[in-house]
């Protein structure tokens, strides 16, 4: 909302500069956005009169002028044609500057001196309707009440401050010049004078020309018209004119311009007919038919639904009631008879019939928020007196007012002891009534009635507020909070994720966050089957683009769009983890759950780098029971390089080399490594915190074992085997290197392992320990045919 | 016999001075000490001398014995300490070639900013809570006051999973609120973070998807003094003691009174300039007391309790603390942007 000062003033005189202004508007609850000084940009511009004009010689198009700017002479050269000697012009000075950072310099035309330039309209950021009786290409000749010398921002109605506000939903009523008012004076407590409106008419009585009715009262409460005849179209007064637009509207002519005019002064939209194009002179307001059609002011046909609100006469629709006008009854050059609509609509339904129609009015966005109900009658009577002023026409007799549904008047107990309460503050009740007086609310010893444009007040919370905003929100102290002790912190769920996450930071993965939405492409290009339950995802209805349209179901895509991103940025490595959650369809709501999840390339990684991660964060989180098996089945992944996380009967995630396809499809290079692990399961299946274990009395032997087994046999087997050989004593098994070449039979391979035995009876003696070892080997030999090396 | 032992002290002496590391002075022991050295080899002649001279002598033969071991034990001592300051010397390092590298991974600077929200709220005894991304309109908008026809209910603002708009993408962690209320009873002190949505294209202020810290307190006697000290303080431990913060009026539909905080431009100091396009302010979050309604709606009696509730956006916090100019450069995750924080 921008209000013109100069109009604000008409209510209430404000002295304070803008800035202040601004800053103490802002403070009671009427955010300023920023202010500007109407024709700031214009400097040194003054009125000229043009005392003689000649051809230039050099040109067969351009004149050179000599204007007298006050006092002294200047020659200016122009290419304009409309120029006479003895027109008043606006003189564009050497070292002047014009709207767009436009500088204007003496300099030569032709060889001719030109000290400035003499501006058109539009050099001065105006157009024809700011000033009707001026030609749109041509210098402006002024034909204001002005002199040579006079500064033109003056001459034109600059110098205005023009605030803009942003007004908040719930006020509505602070669309208006007369809302900002009212608030301006509580906030300065300045004298406010809103006066009402006063009509002559004498033009025939409504009653005999018009009728309306409302069909449906829910969606229109009120209803209410007047008449002007003889209607004179014109031009609007000037003053009009530069307020209108100092608010952001162009004037168009005296009857438009009435109708922006009452809204920006009253904040109530109006609408002007023409009579003469309502058939029997009836107003219905009902909802639209199915398969009715209208065509807007704006010349589209709208397609009319039975939800949306119509204003017809008594054969079709001629407007879509608080959207647009219909063009049928548009206000022409020929109109002698126009019916000015002053109404109330549903703020929900107005809302719904400007979007469904994908038009969004001056009209609809403030009906849309519900306006004051007791705001149609002095609305249309000063659009009438305006009309008088104006000499527009001839206003009729009587108005019409059409109740669609009863107001309701609200009232409050005022409770001074509990709004004090509520804000911590020590207000006196005396301040509390009259800031409330102030805004128009009525207190009648402990109750308080609520003026009908202030639907936002309720209850005491909204007196509350009321009251804080004027005392100001700076004077209330601040204070600890109040009451009984709380005991908090993080659950024991939240501190181990953070401490999952601190491994992974330890083991050099730095966090990254992505966006919970992917590309529904992303399945493909990580391989997923047709059939996977990793498609049945939440998709967006309205997304952004459809690469961000669907809820992501597994965290792998977006890891490998990250390192993608680094690689592209030729980062030579990356270590990276996300706790990213995935969200898989139960039910109504969806299943969000966290994977944690490793991506690494360059640097060396490798398989088992990453698998070395992961067994950290499974040792830190108590995981029992784990197991890794190879997993040839995860398409995602290199056949060959790939594990399944297990604990016991669950499976917890992943490990492995991203398949070479995935790579490609993503632009990163074949050794690129993943792991995936459901932190919740995780959390579900860690182990019981550790408690203190007696350290070992007795000293311990260490054996390297080394035996041959055939290729096939894994690693994984051959310790599960060792640790399964009945050997108490073997405390320890270290896998430390595995070799096939040269001394090795073909087919086979050497595994070496380091045992650590340990009695905890005593010192193990030799015997003991070969004795444990010849148990182990019989066991490998038995199990899996390995054999000492 | 005592003129030998006077040269052996005389001989020996010089020998052990001269010798010049540890074999030396191992065969210099045996020489002279050795059951077949030189000082054995006198003192065998002992028999000859008379009853008289022999106690003289071996006194004499003894202070030989001891100096010379006391002289090879000083000269032991003396040559091992210059070994080992050679050994030492010839260990010299270049100290100022790099430590072997310690690669740490960092926390993402959101989760760093946000953590340390969390502490300084944990610090006022309050928990942590959680919830669903994916979120019921009924919680989102209805129970929290938001009217039917709020534009944050729109198609062209809010992420719709369902065609009824039951179900969408909740675009404040507001929602938490509720389901704070519904699980608990007072006093509650909550601070619930999360992913929000909002249907903005990407630029440099804003994501589709960006982080809120949602804080909700309800308590007998909770006025809206509590309200501004705890923000006040929060905002002076991130960004300093010297912060200055300003709280104005504003409107939501699920607080009254409702305000909005400013702290004061840390470029101008609130005079005004390019930082906070000539504000003096930089607006940093939403807050108010829990409308009585919403209280109501949970089945919480605004006439006995009161609460305060505020919102504030992780990313604005974050950047504004970490001088980031672009909020894309939050999810683009380029390590080289990550390893700064």
């Amino acid at each position: 909302m921008k209000l013109s000062r100069e109009w604000l003033g008409e209510y209430t005189r404000i002295d304070a500069s803008d800035k202040d202004y601004c800053d103490a508007m802002t403070m009671s609850g009427s955010k300023v956005e920023g202010w500007e000084v109407t024709g700031s940009e214009i400097s040194n511009v003054v009125v000229g009169r043009v005392d003689s004009i000649e051809r230039h010689t050099n040109s067969d198009h351009m004149w050179v002028c000599r204007v007298d700017v006050g006092g002294r002479c200047v020659q200016i050269v122009t290419g304009a044609q409309n120029v006479r000697a003895g027109d008043l012009v606006p003189v564009a000075l050497d070292g002047s500057t014009l709207p767009g950072g436009v500088e204007i310099h003496t300099g030569k035309l032709r060889g001719e001196l030109s000290e400035g330039m003499l501006c058109s309209l539009k050099e001065l950021g105006l157009e024809q309707r700011d000033f009707p009786y001026a030609i749109e290409d041509g210098i402006f000749i002024l034909e204001e009440d002005c002199a040579p010398g006079d500064d033109i921002r003056g001459v034109c109605g600059f110098g205005d401050s023009v605030v803009e506000f942003e007004i908040t939903n719930n006020r509505p009523d602070c669309l208006s010049v007369r809302g900002l008012a009212r608030e301006s004076a509580a906030t300065f407590h300045t004298p406010l004078t809103l006066p009402e409106p006063a009509v002559k008419g004498g033009a025939g009585d409504i009653r005999d020309m018009l009728s309306v009715e409302i069909q449906n009262g829910e969606l229109c409460p009120r209803y209410t018209a007047k008449m002007v005849k003889n209607i004179r179209i014109a031009p609007s007064p000037k003053w009009m004119r530069r307020r209108l637009r100092a608010s952001g509207v162009r004037p168009i002519n005296n009857i438009v311009d009435i109708t922006n005019y009452v809204m920006l002064e009253y904040g109530q939209p109006m609408h002007a007919f023409d009579y003469s194009c309502l058939h029997e002179g009836k107003i219905v307001v009902r909802n639209a038919r199915e398969g009715e059609v209208m065509q807007t002011l704006d010349g589209n046909d709208r397609p009319l639904t039975p939800d949306m609100l119509v204003i017809a006469d008594a054969e079709s629709p001629v407007g879509i009631a608080g959207v647009m006008g219909g063009f049928n009854s548009e206000i022409t050059d020929d109109t002698s008879v126009i019916v000015f609509e002053s109404a109330n609509f549903s703020g929900p339904s107005i809302r719904h019939t400007a979007i469904s129609l994908g038009m969004r009015t001056d009209a609809s966005s403030r009906f849309e928020k519900g306006l004051d109900i007791l705001g149609t009658i002095p609305a249309v009577d000063r659009a009438c007196e305006l009309v008088e002023l104006l000499g527009a026409g001839e206003v009729m007799d009587g108005t019409i007012d059409v109740i669609g549904k009863a107001p309701e008047t609200t009232r409050i107990a005022l409770e001074p002891e509990r709004i004090n309460a509520l804000l911590g503050t020590d207000i006196p009740r005396e301040f509390m009534v009259s800031t409330l007086t102030e805004l128009g609310f009525t207190v009648e010893g402990d109750t308080i009635t609520v003026p009908s444009w202030r639907e936002d007040c309720k209850r005491m919370a909204d007196i509350a507020e009321e009251v804080a905003r004027f005392w100001g929100y700076d004077r209330i102290e601040y204070s600890d909070i109040r009451g009984v002790e709380v005991e908090g912190g993080y659950s024991p769920l939240q501190i181990f994720r953070k401490s999952l996450g601190e491994i992974c930071r330890a083991a050099g993965y730095t966090e990254v966050i992505t966006y919970s939405f992917v590309s529904p492409s992303a399945w493909d290009k990580i391989r997923v089957s047709a059939d996977s339950p990793l498609r049945d995802a939440y998709t967006i209805l309205n997304p952004l683009g459809e690469d961000t349209s669907v809820m992501r179901t597994t965290s792998l895509p977006s890891m490998l769009g990250v390192l993608s991103t680094n690689l592209n940025r030729r980062n030579p490595s990356a270590r990276l983890y996300e706790m990213a959650t995935v969200y898989r369809k139960a039910g109504e709501l969806a299943d969000e759950r966290q994977i944690l999840t490793l991506g690494a390339y360059g640097d060396g990684a490798d398989f088992y780098a990453v698998k070395g991660t992961v067994e950290a964060l499974l040792r830190a989180a108590r995981t029992p029971d784990v197991r890794f098996e190879a997993d040839r089945a995860n398409s995602a992944y290199h056949p060959g390089r790939c594990a399944s996380v297990w604990s016991g009967d669950t499976r917890l995630g992943s490990v492995g080399q991203i398949h070479p396809d995935v790579c490609r499809a993503f632009g990163l290079e074949d050794e690129t490594f993943c792991a995936e692990l459901d932190s919740v399961l995780l959390w579900e299946l860690r182990g019981a915190e550790n408690v203190y274990a007696p350290l070992p009395r007795f000293p311990a032997i260490t054996r390297d074992l080394a035996v041959v087994c055939d290729r096939g046999v894994t690693v994984g087997e051959l310790s599960a085997c060792i640790r399964g050989a009945e050997a108490a004593e073997l405390k320890d098994v270290r896998f430390f290197d595995v070799y096939v070449g040269p001394g090795i039979p073909e087919g086979k391979k050497s595994v070496a392992f380091s045992l650590t035995l340990r009695s905890d009876e005593g010192t193990l003696t030799d015997e003991h320990a070969q004795n444990a070892m010849d148990r182990i080997l019989t066991a490998l030999k038995e199990k899996l045919g390995a054999v000492i090396r | 016999m005592k003129e030998m032992l006077e040269a052996l002290r005389e001989a020996s002496r010089r020998a052990i001075e001269e010798a010049q590391d540890m074999d030396a002075l191992d065969t210099l022991r045996v020489r002279y000490l050795g059951k077949k050295g030189e000082l054995t080899a006198i003192l065998k002649q002992m028999g000859r001398l008379s009853a008289e001279e022999r106690p003289v002598v071996g006194q004499l033969a003894n202070a030989v014995r001891a100096e010379l071991e006391s002289e090879l034990d000083r000269r032991k001592a003396a040559l091992a300490a210059r070994l080992q300051e050679l050994k030492l010397e010839a260990e010299t390092l270049d100290v100022t070639i790099p430590g072997r590298e310690l690669r740490l991974g960092k926390k993402h600077v959101l989760n760093t900013v946000l953590d340390e929200v969390t502490d300084i709220f944990i610090g006022m005894g309050f928990s942590i809570a959680e919830g669903p991304e994916i979120e019921l309109s009924e919680y989102d908008f209805d129970r929290l006051n938001i009217p039917e026809n709020h534009t944050v209910r729109e198609w062209t603002d809010t992420f719709y999973i369902t065609r009824d708009e039951k179900v969408h993408l909740r675009c404040q962690t507001s929602p938490m609120q509720v389901r704070v209320m519904d699980a608990m009873k007072p006093p509650i002190r909550i601070l619930a973070p999360g992913r929000v949505y909002r249907k903005d294209e990407v630029d440099a202020t804003h994501s589709p998807m960006f982080h809120q810290i949602e804080g909700l307190v309800i308590d007998k006697g909770i006025t809206m003094g509590d309200l501004k000290g705890t923000l006040n303080t929060l905002m002076r431990r991130i960004y300093g003691p010297d912060t200055v913060t300003r709280f104005r009026p504003h409107h939501f539909p699920f607080t009254e009174p409702s305000c909005e905080m400013d702290v004061q431009c840390f470029e101008c100091h609130g005079k005004g300039c390019r930082v906070c396009k000539g504000e003096g302010w930089i607006e940093i979050l939403g807050a108010g007391m829990v409308h009585p309604h919403v209280l109501e709606m949970s089945g919480i009696d605004p006439d006995v309790y009161s609460g305060f509730a505020f919102g504030v956006g992780l990313e604005r916090l974050a950047m504004r603390r970490f001088q980031i100019s672009d909020m894309r450069l939050l999810y683009e995750n380029d390590v080289r942007f990550l390893s700064q924080f």
